[in-house]
């Protein structure tokens, strides 16, 4: 006959005074626990092959991250594209969009840009045409164009920063915006700073090696 | 391990394996000519001997090229089969298991298989017949989306889009699979491009070269870390499946012993460690040992090494080693404060990581002679006084019915050291894990992250075909006869046999000497101790009122059947189960009542553990 398993019970054993927050950070009970979220911008160079949008969209919808773009377009290598994503995360949240998204295969490198990355959207619109000059200054104010003016409707194009395309949607409600199409962000690092560091290196490979270069 | 190479078995670096091309006479071999004769080619190239798989209409091509091919092709019952057994194979043997099915239902069946792979990161490669090219997308017959399907439970997949390549993007995803953080890959087949003609030969297999998993950790963290380490007065090192995969528990054993730190496993790294160490405190987590969760929780420093921290390892993540500074070592970054804060992050191969931790502690402990494995004596004694505080035990009267724990040991007692455990998943799985002494590594085979009930048996299989694969591969190596007859055993309950008993068929066929113990307790036991202890015992749909006599069904597939109810039958009948040169199955029947203790309430405190039902 055997006794069966024998200690204390849960509340006579020692407990730790210590505890994690729900990212699994140890904290200090003084302390905020949890992580405040922030939006950035993460850019990641891709191989240029069918499905690799898939993988990647695939990746961010099934780990539930929080993403408020995600634009994709060839580079100046044709066998390359980049795909910009902007983010709503918690730090650990960012970092993990970063590192999953850096071990897919298709992933060549990936940054997260710094607040000065230059970043663009677009929107094309279409308003009522019952006024047309005072659309047309809208338009003039926010540096857009007129890519259609018919009798009943006006379409337009805004490219700007995230805030200014917002604005300039607002200004058009007055003329009643019949519907919109909006892109994702789209983004480089500022000035000298390479967005990615493939980027660099490829360059850098194509200014000693212009001849070997056969893209 | 190096970039591009499936990981070897310890015992085979002394003497490399040649490869499959160069055992074969090379020279000899007609040209291929079509795509299948490519990808059979290029199977043979990485190495493969055995494949798993099922015939069907779309992937006929690579079977007919099979036909003429030296490999060997078991046969399965169902795809599901095939995976299992491939991923049992691949964590047997080290290099990535094969399995084949053919387009629509043979893929999807595959799924499971492959999802469990991934969840436990281990080398596999699905290859799968498709539609011709032209009907794809048209809703063909037995089309399905597969690539599409299995991208979020692949390390990669691919579509072959010519004869020329295929081969190739068979080589790369073996090689991908066996490479860096392991993992199933797969292959989608078009019958047009198996069929298509080409005489490429395959080159030698390659990882992308976007892939570069890191080698060694950087030495300025390493130095951290050790430093860390060097101050703890609490260490614990937690060893996670990494260590198995990374082929790195004789490293871990030299670290552990060096420097007397105690060692957790999870449980994928049952066997990374002699259980029968004094520095073991054996499995953590859910079903984990009292004494391992007490050390998790108060220990100081917690030296992480190849582990995902998966929620039935730390429980509540508030509450897990809730004082203790993090040092996790992991080859793959996005596991890197996933789930627990890594406070001190170490990316490199798990045997690389913990060498280079070592010799910067070594060096620590030059400099301050208070680093020395002694300083943590007094830790060592309490986690000693926890082993004595909380022993693994269970009640057991001298009558029927027979517990299942005593049925555990009992073969554990029957067989060697190096005998493989492969499980279903349910209760008979943690009694597998709590009552079986594992000291080697690649001796326990089950079914971890995705906890795929019906497992046992096909992993039974796998795991036969490459204990039997690497004892060949030995004796080839070391050209005399190897007396090293593995045995494989395997546990199940009879609600995950009951899922994939078909392959009872294939053991037969094959003649594979594996002996099943069906813990029979009529019913999906681990769901009814859930509904006992949090749903007031509403025993909905977890009781089976009526079970198959599977001594008998054993009989009817051609095995040998046995049925075990008392205590003066078990000997004798493991005994005789076990010297039974086939597949044999033990019907024993259990205590319908025993429950699986300690337990961590789902999301609880690991700290909180409960060892019996009125502590819930």
């Amino acid at each position: 006959m055997r006794e069966g398993l024998q200690g204390p019970a849960p509340e006579e054993r020692p407990h730790p005074t210590g505890r994690r927050n729900g990212q699994g950070i140890r904290i200090d009970p003084e302390t905020e626990a949890e992580p405040d979220t922030r939006r950035t911008v993460l850019s990641a160079l891709v191989k240029n092959e069918p499905g690799v949008l898939a993988k990647i969209s695939g990746l961010v919808s099934r780990r539930q991250f929080n993403i408020e773009s995600l634009t994709v377009g060839t580079t100046t290598n044709p066998e390359t594209s980049r795909v910009t994503v902007v983010i709503e995360e918690s730090e650990p949240g960012i970092r993990q969009v970063e590192t999953q998204l850096a071990k897919l295969v298709n992933v060549i490198s990936v940054r997260e840009l710094g607040d000065d990355a230059v970043g663009r959207e677009l929107v094309v619109l279409k308003v009522h045409g019952d006024e047309p000059d005072k659309v047309h200054a809208v338009t003039e104010m926010y540096g857009g164009t007129t890519l259609h003016a018919g009798r009943d409707t006006i379409t337009i194009e805004i490219t700007g920063d995230e805030q200014t395309v917002d604005d300039a949607v607002d200004a058009y409600q007055q003329f009643g915006v019949r519907e919109l199409a909006r892109t994702g962000q789209t983004a480089l690092a500022r000035g000298g700073e390479w967005t990615t560091y493939a980027e660099e290196e490829r360059y850098e490979r194509m200014q000693t090696q212009p001849e070997t270069n056969d893209d | 391990m190096s970039e591009g190479q499936p990981p070897q078995r310890a015992a085979d670096e002394a003497e490399p394996e040649p490869a499959a091309a160069d055992r074969t006479d090379e020279e000899s071999r007609s040209p291929v000519t079509t795509g299948a004769e490519s990808v059979v080619r290029a199977l043979e190239r990485a190495g493969v001997e055995q494949l798993f798989g099922v015939q069907g209409g779309a992937i006929m091509p690579v079977y007919d090229a099979l036909y003429d091919a030296d490999l060997r092709h078991v046969t399965m019952a169902h795809e599901q089969g095939a995976a299992h057994a491939a991923d049992a194979f691949g964590i047997v043997s080290g290099e990535p298991g094969v399995c084949l099915a053919t387009s629509g239902p043979g893929a999807t069946n595959l799924v499971t298989g492959i999802a469990d792979a991934s969840m436990d990161s281990d080398p596999m490669i699905a290859l799968t017949g498709q539609v011709p090219s032209e009907m794809v997308g048209s809703d063909a017959f037995q089309e399905t989306d597969t690539t599409g399907v299995t991208a979020p439970v692949t390390k990669e997949n691919y579509f072959a889009d010519s004869a020329d390549s295929i081969g190739d993007t068979v080589g790369e995803a073996f090689a991908l699979a066996g490479a860096g953080r392991q993992g199933p890959t797969l292959v989608d087949l078009p019958k047009d491009i198996t069929t298509g003609p080409t005489e490429t030969e395959p080159d030698e297999g390659r990882t992308p070269d976007t892939y570069n998993p890191p080698e060694a950790a950087d030495e300025s963290a390493v130095e951290e870390a050790a430093g860390v380490l060097a101050r703890a007065d609490k260490p614990v090192i937690l060893a996670g499946g990494g260590v198995i995969k990374g082929e790195a528990s004789a490293e871990l054993y030299e670290f552990a012993t060096e420097y007397g730190i105690p060692v957790v496993t999870t449980m994928p790294a049952i066997g990374a460690f002699p259980e029968d160490h004094d520095l073991a405190l054996e499995m953590a987590g859910m079903h984990g040992t009292g004494y391992a969760n007490m050390a998790i929780t108060h220990c100081d420093v917690l030296f992480a090494v190849g582990t995902r921290f998966d929620d039935r390892l730390t429980g509540g993540v508030e509450t897990f080693a809730p004082e203790a500074q993090v040092i996790h070592a992991d080859i793959d970054a996005a596991e890197i404060s996933k789930n627990i804060h890594a406070d001190h992050p170490l990316l490199g191969d798990a045997g690389t990581v913990i060498e280079q931790v070592g010799e910067a502690l070594a060096e620590e402990r030059a400099a301050d002679m208070a680093a020395t494995g002694e300083r943590f004596a007094e830790w060592r004694e309490q986690c000693r006084g926890w082993k004595e505080d909380y022993p693994m035990d269970y009640v057991a009267p001298d009558d029927a019915p027979l517990k299942p724990q005593f049925v555990v040991e009992a073969v554990d007692e029957a067989t060697a050291d190096d005998t493989v455990v492969t499980t279903g998943v349910g209760q008979h799985q943690m009694w597998a894990c709590q009552y079986w002494t594992y000291t080697q590594p690649r001796t326990w085979v089950s079914s971890h992250g995705l906890g795929t009930m019906g497992y046992g048996l096909p992993a039974a299989i796998g795991a036969r075909v490459a204990a039997d694969a690497v004892a060949s591969k030995k004796q080839r190596a070391d050209g005399e006869a190897v007396d090293d007859d593995q045995s494989v055993v395997c546990f199940d309950g009879d609600g995950s046999f009951l899922m994939t008993l078909q392959e009872l068929a294939v053991a037969v066929r094959e003649n594979l000497d594996i002996t099943v113990f069906v813990l029979n307790n009529e019913g999906i036991g681990m769901v009814r101790q859930w509904q006992d202890g949090f749903f007031e015992g509403r025993r909905m749909a977890s009781e089976y009122p009526w079970m198959p006599d599977f001594a008998t069904l054993a009989e009817a597939f051609g095995a040998r059947g046995f049925r075990m109810e008392g205590y003066d039958e078990v000997e004798e009948t493991i005994e005789e189960a076990l010297a039974y040169d086939g597949p044999s199955i033990v019907d024993a029947q259990i205590d319908p009542d025993e429950n699986v203790y300690p337990m961590v309430p789902s999301g609880g405190a690991n700290g909180q553990f409960v060892l019996a039902e009125e502590q819930l």
